[in-house]
C-alpha cells in the first residue's frame, strides 16, 4: 500500500507500545481469557478436546477490551491537535483512517496469536479438529475487527477518550446482544419475522457462532467484512465532517 | 498566471454557523517574499491559514498552493507546503527522532535521503541534542522547534506557520527569525504573529485582518506611514526646563499638536506636524536658541501598533473565537 498508509501504521502500531497501552491490554485480555477458559468456561470439567470453552466468551471480552485499543486512534489526536498536523500531511483521509485501524487490528490478531498455549494444551490432552479451532480464530479475528471498526469511528467522533470508550461499548453492545433470545423474545409475537430475522442476522453472535463450529460460510466473513467496511467509512465520515470542531 | 506566486486565495469565505470567520479574503505571495498576518485573537487569521493548508473547507473561494487548487490537488498541494499549525501540536509520545522519521516516511523519503533531510533539519533549528529524548520530555522551546523542524524537512516552496515564536524566549525568537530569514529567498512564506518587533525584522510585506477582513495590506513602512506618529518628532528635555520647552515649541511653526509625558527627571514632547511639515530642524533650532538643552530627539518613522490598534478592534472576541483560536 501507499507510503502514507503504511507509515501512519507503523507510527500508530509502535505507539501502542510506546505507552503502556499494548502491554495492558494483552496481559489483561490473557488472564481473563484464562479465566473465562478454564474457571468459567470449564475446559477440563467438559472433557472434550476443543476449544469452545475458549472462543465462547471471546465476544463478550472484546466487548469491553477492544474499546480499549480502538478509543485513543482518534480522539487524541483531536485533543493534542495533532489531527490538524496528521490531516495536512500529504497523507488521504483514507489512508490515515486505514492506518489506525490496521494498527489497532494487528495489536489484536496479536493479542489472540498469544493465546496459542491454551491450542497448544488442547493438542496435547486430546485430539481436537484443528481446522474447527483454525476458523473460529479466523472468526474471531474478523469480529475483533468490527468491534474496532465501531469503536474507531466512535472515537472520530469526540475528543475525550473516555467518551469514546462509552459509546463504543454501548454500540457493540447492541451489535453483540442482538442476536441473543432474550432480546428476540422481544420482537416475537409483534414484529413480522423478518425483522426478527433481521435483528437477529445483525449479531455479531449469530456469525461468530457458526464461523467458530468450522462452518466457513461466506456469507458470515462477507457480514463482517462489510460490516468493518461501513463503519470504517462512517468513521471517514465522522472525520470530514467534523474538522472544525477539535 | 505568474510562475512564482506561490500561495494564492481569492474570495476566501468560511462560516461557522451564523459567524463568518474569514469574509472573502484574497492574497497572493510570491517566492522570496515573507508575508506576516496580523490581527487580533479571533480575526480569523488561523482559520485562514487553516483553509489555505486544505485543513479546512472553504464555505466559497479559492486556494492555491503552486497553483495546485487545495481541494481538487489536496495530496500534490501539501507535498508542496510545510505546516506549523498552531500551538506547534505533536505526538508525545514518541522521540524527537521518530518523529521526524515518520515525517520523513510519510512525505515519501527513505533510508539515507530520510536521514540526511532529519540530520539537516534538526540541526537547522538546532533540535540536535534531543532528538533520542521523548517530546513530551521537551521544553516548550525545543517543541515549538520540532514542529518546525517537521515543517522544513522535505524543504518545501511554501511554508506557512502559525504563531512561529509563541512561547519561545527571546534567544530563541532571535534563533527562528534568522532561520526564517534564511530560508527566505527560496521559498513563499506565511507567518502569523503577535509580535509587531517581529513584522519590522521578518516580513517584507504584510496583511491586517480584522473580523475576517483585510484592512491593511503593504510594507511595513506603508503602514508605519499610516500611523500618526509618522513624521512625528519626540524630543527630551530635564523637567526643570520643560516649561519653558512647552512655551517655545508651541509658538512652532507647522505644529498641529503638542504630547508631553514626565518621567524620571526627563520630560518627554511628542510634536505632530501639520500636513507634511519637517519639524525636526526648526525644533531643534528653536529650543537651542532659547538655551534649553535636548537630551534626545527622532524623527518618527511611525509604529506599527498604533497602526494596528487604528485599524482593528479588540473587541474582536465573541463566541466562536474560542473554537478558532486560543486568547494569548
Amino acid at each position: 500500500m501507499s507510503a502514507a498508509l503504511t507509515s501512519v501504521f507503523k507510527r500508530e502500531f509502535t505507539s501502542y507500545f510506546s505507552t503502556p497501552v499494548a502491554i495492558v491490554f494483552i496481559v489483561i485480555y490473557l488472564m481473563l481469557s484464562g479465566v473465562f477458559t478454564f474457571y468459567v468456561g470449564g475446559f477440563y470439567e467438559r472433557g472434550q478436546a476443543d476449544l469452545s470453552a475458549f472462543f465462547t466468551y471471546q465476544p463478550w471480552l472484546f466487548l469491553f477490551l477492544i474499546p480499549a485499543i480502538s478509543m485513543r486512534l482518534w480522539a487524541e489526536e483531536r485533543k493534542s491537535g495533532t489531527i490538524e498536523l496528521l490531516l495536512t500531511l500529504p497523507v488521504g483521509t483514507w489512508s490515515a483512517v486505514l492506518g489506525k485501524f490496521l494498527a489497532a487490528w494487528a495489536l489484536a490478531a496479536l493479542a489472540l496469536m498469544l493465546t496459542f498455549p491454551i491450542w497448544i494444551t488442547v493438542n496435547y490432552l486430546g485430539d481436537p479438529d484443528n481446522g474447527v479451532i483454525l476458523a473460529s480464530y479466523l472468526a474471531a479475528l474478523l469480529m475483533a475487527g468490527g468491534y474496532l471498526a465501531i469503536g474507531a469511528a466512535m472515537s472520530a467522533a469526540t475528543r475525550n477518550q473516555v467518551i469514546a470508550f462509552v459509546l463504543a461499548i454501548a454500540l457493540c453492545f447492541l451489535f453483540t446482544v442482538s442476536g441473543l433470545p432474550i432480546v428476540l423474545a422481544f420482537f416475537e409475537g409483534w414484529a413480522p419475522d423478518w425483522l426478527a430475522t433481521l435483528v437477529a442476522d445483525f449479531s455479531f453472535l449469530t456469525h461468530f457462532s457458526t464461523l467458530s463450529k468450522g462452518v466457513l460460510e461466506a456469507a458470515d466473513i462477507l457480514y463482517f467484512l462489510s460490516l468493518i467496511g461501513l463503519w470504517l467509512f462512517l468513521g471517514y465520515l465522522i472525520i470530514e465532517l467534523k474538522r472544525e470542531d477539535n | 498566471m505568474h510562475m512564482d506566486c506561490m500561495i494564492k486565495a481569492h474570495e476566501l469565505t468560511r462560516r461557522f454557523g451564523s459567524f463568518v470567520a474569514v469574509d472573502g479574503i484574497s492574497l497572493a505571495v510570491q517566492k522570496g517574499e515573507v508575508l506576516g498576518f496580523l490581527g487580533p485573537n479571533g480575526a480569523g487569521k488561523t482559520t485562514t491559514m487553516k483553509i489555505l493548508t486544505g485543513f479546512l473547507p472553504a464555505t466559497s473561494g479559492m486556494a492555491e498552493i503552486c497553483g495546485l487548487n487545495v481541494t481538487d490537488h489536496p495530496i500534490a498541494a501539501r507535498q508542496k507546503l510545510g505546516y506549523l499549525p498552531e500551538g506547534a501540536p505533536l505526538y508525545d509520545d514518541m522521540t524527537a527522532g521518530g518523529f521526524l522519521q515518520f515525517i520523513a516516511q510519510v512525505r515519501g523519503l527513505s533510508g539515507m535521503a530520510a536521514k540526511e533531510a532529519i540530520q539537516k533539519a534538526a540541526q537547522s533549528v538546532h533540535l540536535l541534542p534531543v532528538l533520542h529524548q521523548p517530546i513530551e520530555t521537551l521544553s516548550k522551546g525545543y517543541r515549538r522547534r520540532v514542529g518546525l523542524a517537521q515543517a522544513i524537512l522535505h524543504d518545501p516552496d511554501v511554508l506557512i506557520l502559525d504563531e512561529p515564536t509563541d512561547g519561545l524566549d527571546p534567544n530563541q525568537k532571535h534563533e527562528v527569525r534568522r532561520l526564517i530569514e534564511q530560508m527566505a529567498p527560496n521559498k513563499a512564506i506565511l507567518i502569523s504573529t503577535h509580535v509587531l518587533e517581529e513584522v519590522e525584522a521578518l516580513c517584507s510585506r504584510l496583511i491586517i485582518i480584522d473580523r475576517g477582513r483585510i484592512v491593511a495590506d503593504g510594507t511595513p513602512a506603508d503602514l508605519k506611514a499610516r500611523s500618526r506618529y509618522h513624521g512625528a518628532v519626540t524630543l527630551e528635555v530635564s523637567t526643570d526646563q520643560a516649561e519653558a520647552a512647552r512655551s517655545t515649541l508651541a509658538e512652532m511653526e507647522g505644529l498641529a499638536n503638542l504630547e508631553q509625558h514626565e518621567s524620571g527627571g526627563l520630560t518627554r514632547f511628542t510634536l505632530f506636524p501639520q500636513a507634511k511639515a519637517d519639524l525636526l530642524d526648526p525644533a531643534r533650532m528653536l529650543l537651542g536658541g532659547h538655551g534649553i538643552t535636548i537630551r534626545q530627539i527622532a524623527l518618527e518613522a511611525g509604529r506599527i501598533d498604533d497602526a494596528f490598534r487604528a485599524l482593528t478592534h479588540s473587541d474582536a472576541a465573541t463566541d466562536a473565537d474560542r473554537a478558532e483560536e486560543t486568547i494569548a
